[in-house]
């Protein structure tokens, strides 16, 4: 099987007062069919890797790499205009700071109902429809106050929940979720991630998801990179997530807190300077 | 000490709206609780229940409410003035809102212990830093040079620059990684230990709750469903059934 996403030694790098901080070094993957977890301590470069597929790099950062190819055309080779056409239609990402993505003056309706009707060219009474359906399945209680409030106005996972109603209506081939569910109560996570899941089985789409949630993300994906420090440091089937074996991802296992066993102090992780400069794994097949 | 203590917080049969009088929208419904001094409660539950509510009602960020509610017995009016800012701070649920985005993390910590009279304010500045595992590489950084997990721990670094007896923690780990996430559950724990602070602490992880406080409010639909220890929701030990649900949902997830 071709993967629908092939990445060859990305680096992503911003230039700084103080030097050049490399956030993410040189990294190789793939993505097919399937839900691909990424995860790593905060500022690994989870995010970068997110937003540099889809070339959301903010200047005066800057993405290289040898291809980022979506089947078997290299995105770093297109045109601003293409790439818009790529961001709306076949790659969506759900940011890491979702109120920010939605635009503040306008309406959650009024947003859910242009980004429908961009999409499928449905009349207004069609896609206000459709948008309180989504909003029903991200598990939104009172769908019909939600379409006239403004973002602001919104609790934190109502925010994150939105999004992800948003980022699906154009039904990409690829989502890219950044951390979609670090603000949900468990049972409306469950009701989220059953979305994306039913999305990956029953439509083909891809799915990285990005989250610092090593328990959930060796539940719900398929497949794990571990990233460090700008590298993936493993690579592995996510049900063995547990039996991972190098000692940063023992020691981000070994820092959680348990709800059945109190402890007085929480293991922290002792970082080893090695483990900066081994080579990137390669995740490609 | 014969007379018992004056609690930290207490509220009682508070309402808080939102919206314009005739389409208000009824966020939190009748709540009470109390935080004895040196205490850590928990709030928990449904998101959209109205827990971040809670804490915007007391530190006066949401103007419709109605009840009471008390810091050291002092009760809270319209209006909070610096006093109470010193002695109650709080850290936001959205890393990306809370810091401004002109402002470098140097001058976000600075302006704090200046506002808030402290002296030594370089080094203060850089063992706030080290407190929170970014060392002073991060001081001259802007918020948009930041991960999501780099910028909560600003924003915790800021809540603790005036030292303050109250800490209200609106999921401040949500955003970190877990090896962060226990580096500030401990820091968090010693500055507990050692200053006597109290917590209230809003988070959807049972694990991290039941790890950090000794009491906690489950909440769903604008209400407090149900007070309970953490004791007796390590045991299940749960009298509404949407706590029942809460908890067995949690269970799954513990590997
Ligand atoms: N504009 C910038 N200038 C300089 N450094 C930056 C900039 N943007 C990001 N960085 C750095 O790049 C690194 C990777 O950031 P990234 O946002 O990818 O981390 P992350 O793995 O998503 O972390 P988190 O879990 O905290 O969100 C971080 O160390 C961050 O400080
Ligand atoms: N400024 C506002 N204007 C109108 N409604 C608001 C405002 N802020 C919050 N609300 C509403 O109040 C309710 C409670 O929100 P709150 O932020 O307290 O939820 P929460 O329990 O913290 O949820 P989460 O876990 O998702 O953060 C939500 O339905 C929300 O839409
Ligand atoms: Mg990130
Ligand atoms: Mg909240």
């Amino acid at each position: 099987m071709t993967p629908l996403l092939d990445i060859k030694n990305l680096w992503v790098k911003f230039p700084t007062r103080t030097g050049v901080v490399e956030a993410v070094r040189g990294i190789s993957f793939s993505l097919g069919r399937e839900r691909l977890g990424i995860v790593g301590e905060s500022g690994s470069g989870k995010s970068m890797t997110g937003r540099a597929i889809l070339r959301l790099i903010r200047p005066p950062g800057i993405i290289e790499a040898d291809h980022i190819s979506l089947h078997d055309q290299d995105l770093l080779s297109l045109s601003e205009a293409k790439m818009r056409a790529i961001r709306g239609q076949k790659i969506s990402m759900v940011m890491q700071d979702p109120k920010f993505s939605l635009n503040p003056v306008m309406t959650i309706g009024a947003q859910l109902i242009e980004a429908h009707r961009l999409h499928s060219k449905s009349s207004r009474a069609e896609a206000r429809t459709k948008a309180i359906e989504m909003l029903e399945a991200v598990s939104i209680r009172d769908p019909e106050r939600v379409m006239k409030a403004y973002p602001h106005e919104m609790s934190g996972g109502m925010g994150q929940r939105i999004m992800i109603a948003m980022m699906l209506i154009p039904n990409p081939e690829i989502l890219i979720a950044d951390e979609p569910t670090s603000a949900l109560d468990v049972s409306v996570q469950g009701q989220v991630l059953s979305i994306m899941d039913r999305l990956v089985k029953e439509r083909g789409m891809g799915l990285i998801f990005i989250s610092h949630d090593l328990n959930l993300v060796s539940q719900f994906c398929d497949r794990v990179l571990i990233m460090y420090a700008g590298r993936i440091v493993e690579v592995c089937d996510a049900d063995k997530l547990h039996q991972a074996q190098h000692p940063y991802t023992r020691g981000l296992l070994g820092s959680l807190p348990r709800f059945d066993t109190p402890r007085a102090r929480l293991d922290v992780l002792q970082r080893d300077p090695a483990w900066r400069e081994a080579p990137s794994v390669e995740a490609r097949p | 000490m014969t007379q018992p203590m004056t609690p930290a917080l207490q509220i009682d049969g508070l309402n808080v709206y939102f919206g314009a009088p005739h389409e208000s929208f009824h966020a939190v419904k009748n709540a009470s609780f109390t935080v004895e001094k040196g205490a850590s409660f928990g709030l928990v539950g449904e998101s959209g229940s109205g827990k971040s509510t809670i804490l915007k009602a007391l530190t006066g960020l949401a103007p419709q409410w109605e009840g009471t509610m008390r810091v050291a017995g002092q009760q809270l009016g319209a209006k909070r003035d610096r006093r109470f800012y010193r002695s109650v701070q709080m850290v936001f649920q959205d890393p990306y809102a809370s810091l401004h985005p002109r402002q470098s993390v140097d001058q976000v910590l600075s302006e704090t212990l200046y506002l808030h009279g402290a002296s030594n304010i370089d080094d203060r500045v850089n063992r706030l830093l080290e407190d929170v595992g970014l060392g002073s590489a991060f001081r001259f950084r802007y918020p948009h040079q930041l991960s999501g997990g780099q910028r909560q721990r600003v924003a915790i670094a800021r809540a603790l620059a005036p030292e303050p007896e109250i800490l209200l923690l609106d999921e401040p780990t949500s955003a970190l990684d877990v090896s962060v996430q226990a580096e500030i559950l401990n820091l968090l724990s010693d500055l507990r230990a050692e200053h006597h602070l109290t917590y209230v602490m809003v988070s959807h992880d049972l694990a991290v709750v039941a790890h950090m406080c000794d009491q906690a409010a489950v909440m769903q639909n604008g209400e407090i469903v149900e007070i309970l220890s953490i004791d007796a929701m390590r045991n299940g030990d749960a009298r509404s059934d949407y706590t029942r649900q809460l908890l067995a949902a949690s269970a799954n997830r513990v590997a």
